[in-house]
């Protein structure tokens, strides 16, 4: 047996650890500074001399030559400990500095370990079944928001509704006013995108002037709506979930219950009617500012003479075209307010369940927007529209 | 025990509880609670963290519904009544939540303005007023237009309890006083809900675990324990302490201290 003869069993710079057979018991000697910064001596050489045969009955410590110790000479002994209670050896704490029994005492003996129930494997089956029934209540569940919210909109537009009016006027302001800048600059940049993609193509047939009918068609039905509403999820989606998870999480959705008025009418209503009132008014005004990105790269690069690329525009773009997309923008501001307040209901109690809520909100407000943008050009394939 | 000669007679006081069990899904917190609070009383739920002393308050003001038992008010069922009867009970409850959960984006007065717009027929400059003088019932003259933000923790609880109050509510129902207050602050709130107990005869119902406050203001005591899972005690604190039979009761109301006999 190698281990035996008070070989030095770990040596670092400075805490040692030494190891003595002395008949049934195994002396474990510490020397030197035991300092967290520096490295740990590790138990695996006195679990081997644990499973010396003969077992040792006892663990002692002979602690004369230590020098200083902190938390790391703790978590040593915490390691001897445990691994003398694996194999039921009795650890004798006699012969360890005053301070330091005291501390694996007291480390000792809280009453239970705290340790994770480990949940079972489940098999395939069990977990494909474990997924439909959370689809299933996952769709109720927002069946009942959806119910829940129409119904205080019901009553909103009845004017029983309890709101503030100032909150509403705020949020109509956030929701509109507030996003003007970044809607401008987002549109007409897409607006100058989209005649760039578009004049790359029509040049080779000399059709550049048809650049005017793509970037106003494109824009007026479809495009100016759906990158409005794409910023206001990141805006508004996002601030409505955070605003409302934090409320939740302050208790003060709770304080509004129980002073008898309605979250649902207080909270989610102004700001699904400050969106749906402002996302047409964004739509419209995106239209113009994708028009005149277009404008700017027709005339500018083109060689299209201002007035030609108006009267091309004009000439493309008519009713069918803007009321679809106008209908279009104010479904998505429906469809991004609902996202951002179910998220904000349905949030959790901690502040990072409040950051989960606006992130959710975001993401589900854009897969929602570009589904619903699908589902409008498959309907409007079909009718001819 | 009392609890079962309580059970079997029909409720008639302020609020009646009957073998009440909570429970969130398959867990169950707490079982066969029974108790009666009379008017003009403190009642205090007291008990170890965790233990469901708030569920039980979430419980009485029907957040959370019974997974079995009842609970009555003047004699009436709360957990059967329709919504509508439920709604005008809640007006004559006040609740001040553990951080005073006040409405962020509203000033102090607007916070207590909310209750009484919803249910009174008050012109705006009297619900003003009126506000003010909750407020300075509070301790807060001056502070109508400040923001929860603007104000220290232990003011924002105090304007809670201004607002808990805005309508006058029978009973009183608080979550954890003294959590997050210095002793002199939380000693200053017990004061409060002592004297508006006195002078306006409302009902408390006090969550807390602080033992200095529930020997200042408790009349009637619940004690919640975690162990055995349903109430072990009902009495005034003091009586509790130094005759109860659960050794748990008087140990949590001497903090765990050797008795001295």
């Amino acid at each position: 047996m190698s281990r035996r003869g008070g070989r030095a069993a770990t040596t670092t710079d400075l805490a040692k650890v030494s190891l003595e057979r002395d008949g049934d018991r195994l002396v474990v000697g510490l020397k030197g500074t035991w300092q967290i910064s520096a490295h740990l001596p590790g138990t695996t050489a006195i679990e081997a001399a644990l499973d010396d045969s003969p077992a040792p009955g006892e663990i002692q410590f002979e602690s004369a030559a230590i020098e200083g110790w902190d938390s790391s000479v703790l978590t040593f002994l915490m390691g001897v400990e445990d691994a003398a209670e694996d194999r039921s050896i009795r650890v004798d704490r006699a012969g360890l500095p005053d301070g330091v029994r005291r501390l694996v005492q007291l480390a000792r003996t809280v009453p239970e370990r705290g340790t994770r129930a480990e949940e079972p494997r489940k098999s395939l089956l069990a977990r494909l079944g474990g997924l439909g029934l959370g689809a299933y209540d996952g769709a109720r569940d927002e069946l009942r928001f959806l119910g829940e919210a129409s119904e205080a909109f019901g009553r909103f537009l009845r004017g029983k509704a309890s709101y503030r009016k100032s909150d509403l006027r705020l949020l109509i302001q956030q929701a509109g006013a507030d996003a003007i800048g970044i809607a401008s600059l987002v549109s007409l940049l897409f607006g100058l995108i989209l005649a760039f993609v578009g004049a790359v193509q029509l040049q080779q047939f000399g059709a550049s002037i048809y650049v005017a009918d793509l970037v106003g068609v494109g824009m007026v039905r479809d495009m100016a709506a759906f990158m409005t509403a794409i910023i206001v999820a990141g805006r508004s989606g996002a601030a409505y979930a955070a605003q409302i998870g934090t409320m939740k999480v302050t208790e003060e959705i709770d304080a509004l219950r129980t002073t008898g008025i309605s979250p649902m009418e207080f909270l989610v209503v102004p700001r699904i009617v400050a969106l749906v009132l402002m996302m047409p008014l964004l739509t419209i005004y995106a239209d113009f500012m994708g028009i005149l990105g277009g404008y700017l790269v027709g005339t500018g690069l083109l060689d299209i003479s201002p007035r030609a690329y108006i009267q091309q525009t004009t000439g493309a773009v008519n009713m069918t075209h803007f009321i679809p997309g106008v209908i279009k923008g104010t479904v998505y501001g429906l469809l991004v307010a609902l996202a951002g307040c179910k998220q904000g209901m349905d949030a959790g109690s901690s502040a990072s369940a409040v950051g989960d809520a606006a992130t959710k909100a975001v993401v589900n407000g854009v897969v929602a927007i570009i589904v619903a943008c699908g589902l409008a050009q498959v309907i409007s394939w079909v009718f001819g529209i | 025990m009392s609890d079962a000669i309580a059970a079997a007679a029909p409720p008639t006081d302020q609020i009646s509880v009957r073998d009440l069990t909570m429970a969130y899904g398959d867990f169950v917190v707490m079982r066969d609670l029974s108790f009666d609070v009379s008017p003009g009383e403190v009642f205090v739920i007291m008990g170890g963290s965790g233990c469901g002393k708030s569920t039980l308050m979430r419980h009485l003001l029907g957040m959370i519904e019974p997974a079995q038992g009842e609970i009555f008010y003047h004699g009436e069922s709360f957990t059967q009544a329709p919504l509508e009867v439920r709604d005008t009970n809640l007006r004559r409850f006040g609740v001040l939540f553990q951080g005073g959960a006040l409405w962020s984006s509203m000033t102090l007065a607007e916070n207590i303005s909310l209750p009484l717009e919803e249910y009174t027929e008050l012109e705006p400059s009297d619900t003003r007023n009126v506000a003010s003088l909750k407020l300075a019932l509070v301790g807060l003259r001056g502070f109508e237009d400040y923001y929860p933000s603007e104000i220290s923790g232990g003011m924002r609880k105090r304007a809670g309890l201004a607002r808990a109050m805005a309508l006058d509510p029978e009973i009183l129902f608080v979550d954890e006083p003294s959590a997050g207050l210095d002793p002199i602050s939380s000693r200053l709130l017990d004061d409060l809900i002592l004297e508006l107990r006195d002078s306006l005869g409302t009902t408390f119902v006090v969550v807390t675990h602080e033992l200095a406050s529930i020997f200042a203001i408790a009349t009637k005591a619940i004690f919640l324990d975690t162990s055995t899972r349903t109430a072990t005690a009902v009495g005034h604190p003091v009586e509790l302490r130094d005759h109860s039979e659960d050794p748990a009761v008087r140990a949590f109301l001497r903090r765990g201290e050797q008795e001295h006999e």
